[in-house]
């Protein structure tokens, strides 16, 4: 075997997206968070009073909120976030058509290399470049259907009282130090309403990424779910490397009525200087359908922990995630179940993969209120460690305040095996080839779960990782 | 069968890698293109760390001795190089490889013996696995199944003899394979072993046995027998069934009074 595919030599750092467009944006706010830079982003959106004020609220929540001391180590943050300009806006108006999109966005795109996503279903995308929404449209029966699928902006201009009467309600200001800062600063993100009873069977999908040097990125995004209605929204993130630290904290509220279904998915594949860190929620009413699928790939340290609070009886949430921490990476995810009304179901299941120094955490809370009786929960969490100096921790808060309640647990670590490895090998599979195969099988019961494309990628991603080749 | 050697084991050791724990204590042994040969041993002789370091199992460390395998110094390759030049193992116990269905681990093997560049027709690929999995009496549903993941011991078996038939190889080596086997799985192994034979009568053969009764359905022409480390005889069939007669006591003695002297 040559020398330069020995485990040894595998360099999981390379990364794929290393390039930089060149993109002069048209509007910066100067460096750090301030209540200028926050009236100064509300203005520029043209916000009717009631944001301005709730943006400095958040800021005021911000500032009084400590640095959580749990979860990752976020030592090195307060330097970097002093350093970054909190709001960026590429173009100022928005793209209707894909011929309006600039060359220079589409050239970013296609080196992206999932034009399948995009382009296929070109009407289903609301792609995101920077702060600001550059490309949406919305297939005519969508529209026609009622289908609301705007950027985070629009969606306050064209549909403020939908608006107004959701945002904020799953996800309070204070719920964390950075879902304050998100309020405070908020910019991009979607917009999505689904009417009652319709049934969309095209994903929508938004593409977004971050580009701008020590740009935070701080996208939010407000979803309802009518009753009976169904759709799946799928979001992919990609980020080219920097060498200074970046930031993204995004917002995600997802409002699932009545005997709706709704599925919302994420493949993230941050820069590895980037700090993540997202709050994700959903309420479920009565016979509601939740499941977040959920990968993390690359960033510095990703804090993402997709919630379900299950509010109606029968309400199901499900949280499916897969999390690959390389070199100096910090995974730590996982997933929250509230139990709050009886006959309520939730599964988690986490898989988390650690290579090198790279260290994953599964961080799970399953709380079951008294009252929701008839309540049942399984989490299963697994690890695999690919060699010797990866980490890997599982922290599962279990609260049950009630006795009429069926709560499952488990958890394993495995390593690839020289066994494993032995026997693939044995029958002429390279070693690379070999550990790579058996990472895919890992992810396995993730990767189904996914539309084609994206299972295709990911398995990329996680080769391209596996390999230490670029391109 | 010809006479062409295809293996030539000479003086071979072999000990537990970072143990100082000798297994082999100098093996001698030729197989010619063609030929059945059955090494019989009782427990902890021997027998199965011999398949492995020709597999090329890292955990095993030959530290004297050579192996030629087709005029080419076998220990010099690398585990998969081995697989490619024609020697497979058939496991003991095959290994769980969870979420990888059999048909895409053969794909990726069977391209894998490919020449250099050459692409696998996905098309020739499925044809060739279900005309292979009907000559073995198998479920073609079976080929979607994970790697052993949750197989019984009957099927991790056949599944071993699916992979054997796919990529037909020069040399099989084959660890155990009737144990943990009732008598139908053991039949139904064996005979998919003599149809591949039948196919290419230029295959050779190594079968690693505890007992006798997986020859009654796999002739051998040579039977060794492997005692501590050592082949201490080799005969034609009537080894194995003098052996079933009288057990491996006399050997053992044998050895015991080996060591003391």
């Amino acid at each position: 075997m040559p020398q330069n595919e020995t485990i040894q030599d595998l360099n999981l750092d390379e990364y794929k997206y290393d390039f930089v467009t060149k993109s002069e944006p048209k509007f910066r706010a100067e460096k750090g968070l301030s209540e200028d830079v926050v009236r100064q982003i509300s203005q520029h959106k043209d916000e009717p009073q009631w944001m301005l004020d709730f943006r400095l609220k958040a800021l005021e929540v911000y500032e009084s909120k400590p640095m959580p001391k749990w979860g990752g180590d976020l030592d090195g943050l307060e330097g970097v976030l002093d350093e970054i300009y909190f709001y960026v806006r590429p173009q100022d108006q928005m793209e209707r058509s894909w011929d309006d999109v600039p060359d220079e966005i589409k050239d970013t795109f296609e080196k992206l290399g999932i034009p399948e996503a995009e382009r296929k279903i070109l009407a289903g995308v609301g792609a995101q470049y920077e702060s600001e929404m550059v490309y949406h449209s919305l297939r005519k029966e969508w529209e026609d259907a009622g289908v609301i699928f705007d950027s985070i902006e629009d969606g306050l201009k064209n549909h403020p009282e939908l608006f107004r009467e959701y945002f904020g309600t799953v996800i309070p200001t204070g719920d964390n130090k950075f879902s304050a800062m998100n309020s405070a600063v908020w910019s991009g993100g979607s917009f999505v309403y689904i009417p009652k009873d319709v049934s969309l069977d095209t994903p929508l999908q938004a593409y977004f990424r971050v580009n701008q040097e020590r740009m935070g990125q701080f996208e939010r995004t407000l979803i309802i779910v009518d009753e009976g209605a169904q759709a799946h929204y799928i979001e992919g993130c990609t980020a080219p490397v920097y060498s200074t630290e970046s930031f993204h904290s995004g917002v995600i509220e997802i409002i699932v009525k009545k005997n709706a279904r709704f599925r919302y998915t994420t493949i993230q594949n941050w820069s590895n200087n980037m700090y993540n860190l997202v709050t994700q929620r959903a309420i479920v009413e009565e016979g509601g359908h939740m499941e977040w699928l959920d990968g993390n790939l690359g960033s510095k340290l990703t804090m993402k922990y997709p919630s379900c609070y299950l509010m109606g009886p029968h309400a199901h949430g499900e949280i499916l995630s897969i999390a690959y921490s390389g070199d100096g990476q910090h995974q730590d995810t996982g997933g929250k179940v509230i139990h709050a009304a009886p006959y309520t179901t939730s599964s988690i299941v986490s898989k988390s993969i650690s290579k090198g120094h790279g260290r994953s955490t599964y961080r799970g809370l399953c709380k079951v209120y008294e009252g929701a009786h008839h309540s049942r929960s399984n989490v299963e969490c697994d690890a695999l460690l690919i060699d010797e100096t990866s980490r890997t921790d599982t922290y599962p808060y279990i609260e049950i305040e009630e006795d009429d309640a069926s709560i499952g647990h488990e958890a394993s670590v495995s390593k690839i095996g020289e066994e494993q490895l032995f026997y693939l090998m044995s029958r002429g599979i390279s070693e690379v080839e070999a550990m790579a195969m058996i990472v895919r099988g890992f992810i396995e019961p993730i990767a189904k779960e996914l539309p084609l494309e994206y299972a295709v990628e990911l398995n990329r991603l996680i080769e391209l990782e596996m390999e230490g080749s670029v391109g | 069968m010809s006479d062409a050697p295809i293996l030539r084991i000479q003086g071979l050791e072999v000990q537990v890698a970072e143990e100082d724990l000798p297994i082999l204590k100098g093996v001698d042994l030729e197989i010619n293109s063609g030929e059945i040969h059955a090494i019989m041993g009782p427990n902890g002789s021997g027998k199965s760390t011999l398949a492995k370091a020709l597999a090329g199992h890292p955990g095993y460390e030959v530290t004297s001795g050579s192996v030629e395998f087709r005029g080419e110094d076998l220990l010099e390759l690398e585990t998969d190089e081995r697989s490619l030049a024609g020697v497979f193992l058939a496991f003991q116990y095959p290994v769980e490889i969870p979420g990888v269905s059999i048909a895409n681990f053969l794909r990726t093997a069977v391209q894998a013996h490919l020449p250099e560049g050459e692409e696998l027709d996905i098309f020739d690929y499925s044809d060739q696995l279900i005309e292979r999995m009907t000559m073995l009496d198998m479920d073609v549903a079976f080929a979607e199944r994970h790697v052993n993941d949750g197989f019984s011991g009957g099927e991790k078996k056949r599944n071993e003899i699916l992979q054997m038939a796919m990529l037909r190889p020069k040399l099989a080596l084959m660890d155990e394979t009737d144990s943990g086997l009732d008598i139908d799985a053991l039949k139904i192994v064996a005979e998919g072993v003599n149809k591949l034979k039948a196919e290419d009568p230029e295959m050779s053969v190594l079968l690693i046995t505890h007992y006798q009764r997986l020859l009654d359905y796999i002739k051998p022409d040579h039977v060794h027998v492997m005692v501590d480390g050592r082949i201490v005889q080799s005969g034609g069939p009537e080894v194995a069934l003098e052996l079933e007669a009288d057990g491996y006591k006399v050997f053992e003695d044998a050895a015991a009074e080996t060591a003391r002297a």
